[in-house]
């Protein structure tokens, strides 16, 4: 049996989104999409996919399963996914789900992934690039019953357990948990690859699974958020810009130090 | 006693009581009379000594001790049972941790375990009648949430530097309790093999008073050869965009910004740094930030008091040379 390894992935609103186009609904408590500007996957889930790819290229044969829970344009992560190489992707699309919070979100994964079972490595991102909590591969971790090691810049599988560096303040630290385990992973593990269009267009054509909650024998209604967003807004920053002036960049330069001894800076 | 705030108290590697102890510890002497209870403190660790006195100087009612060779360094699956079971033990109505590498990892589980729900990051958290309410920070720092509860009791971290502590005083008084710990070693499933430490020179960048950044527009690790000259000769530290990090021309632990570190220097320098919401994140508090960049639309420039708007091949061979200057009529004084 190879190594199965299931990647949770996410759509989100692309984090380069220049701030000057980035929209708050207030009233909706929603981000407003900019036009013209697609979702992306998420980056940490796609450096996660990474992880299990480069786990593949040292073992030889691992399944890689990606799971998203959304609704169908969250399938262009699962698709992406595929593209980098990895084998199956599943799509939980219930609209009865579309408002889950994290803790909604981390039980219906975990009850995709123990239908996935068997499985060896769970990996998340570190958190999603849109509401930044860095809750649910822990949460899910817990729900399962399994160890976790979170924030990695490093994944490895050897003799049954998963070595890992966690990045620390300064440095890193190695730690290692017995299979199956949850691991969330962190930018410094390096670049995802980037697929080639003969791997864009093979996924593309691959069949992705969708399920809805009670697939998975989740009623809705049971799920109950536990938090509730009261309000959303962009916060206003309150700086007075000195544009410094100068014919020169020298000038620029003297100005700019002047002020910096007026208020005792320097 | 339901209505009790917990923080738990993070120790420095040096088994010091840590900044952000008495950030939350300042954070819950403030909301603890809005909720009208007292301020626990949870410190866990091996052989803890001397650390109750100075976690009450700083605000705690109550310390509970668990103490344990287990403790010594963190691992969840011996922190977790431990504190899941003194919360559960003590039935306090919001739980305060740091946002910092044990928050990040202890947090959603503790949350997961008791039950209830977790904000992480948290630069705000207020009791409006008589509900909790918890602002964060989203979308990489471009928007803030505020956050309510549906089940208790509420556990958030705090993001560093975010909450005042308060004025030590150690003629307050408080109590302290010995908490049995009762983990099997064999519950622990992680091993610590072990640690690296990648310690910049000089000043920590956290404590620095100034601080000067690099990011993708030094074009390269050059760049960061001035910013030290720079950094130097002002006292400072040296710090990188995440961008310039995952490029790999300056240490990760450099870092800056919302995965990175947070910064509260007096002077923030940003010399070829966008400004992305995520890098700003790690300066919202400073407030004399001076921005070094070409590009005179940057959106660093919407946060700095002073843009200046130029080349920094130009720009930082001046400043240093200057500075050098300034420095040595200083000295002749």
């Amino acid at each position: 049996m190879p190594l199965h390894i299931i990647c949770c992935v996410k759509q989100v609103p692309d984090p380069e989104t220049p701030a000057s186009q980035f929209r708050v609904d207030e009233a909706a408590k929603k981000v407003v999409p900019a036009p013209g500007i697609a979702p992306v996957p998420s980056q940490f889930d796609t450096i996660g996919v990474e992880a299990a790819l480069r786990i593949r290229d040292a073992l030889g044969e691992v399944k890689i399963t990606v799971l998203s829970l959304g609704p169908e344009g969250f399938r262009d992560a699962i698709k992406h996914a595929l593209a980098m190489g990895a084998d199956d992707g599943v799509l939980i699309d219930d609209p009865a789900l579309y408002q889950a919070d994290h803790w909604v979100t981390a039980q219906v994964l975990a009850a995709a992934i123990q239908k996935l079972a068997p499985y060896d490595l769970v990996i998340t991102g570190r958190q999603a690039v849109d509401w930044d909590m860095g809750v649910v591969g822990p949460t899910i971790a817990e729900l399962l019953g399994l160890p976790c090691l979170t924030i990695a810049k490093d994944v490895k599988v050897q003799d049954g357990k998963v070595v890992v560096e966690r990045v620390l303040l300064d440095g890193f630290e190695t730690v290692e948990a017995p299979l199956p385990a949850v691991v969330t992973v962190s930018n410094e593990l390096g670049e995802p690859r980037y697929p080639q269009l003969r791997q864009i267009m093979l996924a593309a054509r691959k069949q992705v699974t969708v399920w809805r909650a009670a697939d998975l024998g989740l009623d809705p209604a049971q799920l109950r958020n536990r938090v509730n967003i009261e309000a959303l807004y962009i916060p206003q920053t309150k700086v007075e810009t000195e544009f410094i002036e100068g014919d020169t960049v020298e000038e620029k330069v003297d100005r700019l130090l002047q002020r910096l001894r007026e208020a005792k800076l320097i | 006693m339901a209505n009790d705030v917990l923080v738990f108290g993070e120790l420095t590697e040096e088994g010091r009581l840590a900044p952000i102890t008495f950030e939350l510890l300042g954070a819950a002497r403030r909301l603890a009379p809005q909720l009208g209870g007292r301020v626990l403190c949870a410190i866990l660790g091996a052989g803890l000594d001397g650390h109750s006195q100075e976690a009450i100087a700083q605000g705690a009612d109550l310390v509970l001790l668990a103490a344990d060779p287990l403790l010594q360094e963190y691992q969840a699956d011996a922190y977790l049972p431990v504190l899941a079971s003194l919360v559960q033990e003590r039935g306090p109505t919001l739980v305060l941790l740091g946002q910092t590498i044990i928050g990040r990892d202890l947090a959603p589980r503790l949350a997961a375990r008791l039950g209830t729900a977790v904000a992480m990051d948290a630069i705000a958290v207020e009791v409006q009648d008589g509900r909790i309410l918890v602002t964060r920070p989203c979308y990489g720092g471009n928007a803030h949430a505020k956050y309510s509860f549906n089940t208790s009791p509420v556990i958030a971290t705090l993001r560093a530097k975010s909450q005042e502590p308060i004025e030590r005083d150690d003629s307050r008084q408080g109590e302290v309790e010995r908490v049995p710990v009762g983990v099997e070693p064999s519950a622990v499933r992680t091993r610590l093999l072990g640690r690296v430490k990648q310690k910049a020179e000089g000043v920590r960048l956290e404590d620095a008073r100034i601080v000067v950044s690099g990011g993708r527009g030094l074009g390269g690790p050059e760049g960061f050869q001035l910013l030290e000259e720079l950094a130097q000769l002002l006292g400072g530290a040296v710090g990188a965009s995440r961008a310039a990090c995952d490029l790999g021309w300056y240490p990760v632990s450099a870092q800056v910004g919302l995965t990175g570190k947070v910064v509260t220097p007096d002077l923030y320098i940003a010399v070829g740094i966008s400004g992305a919401s995520q890098h700003m994140a790690g300066i919202s508090q400073v407030k004399n930030i001076v921005a070094i960049n070409k590009d005179a639309e940057a959106n660093i420039f919407k946060a700095a008091r002073w843009a200046l708007v130029a080349d920094w091949k130009e720009a930082v061979p001046l400043l240093i040379r200057k500075v050098r200057e300034l420095k040595e009529a200083e000295a002749r004084r």
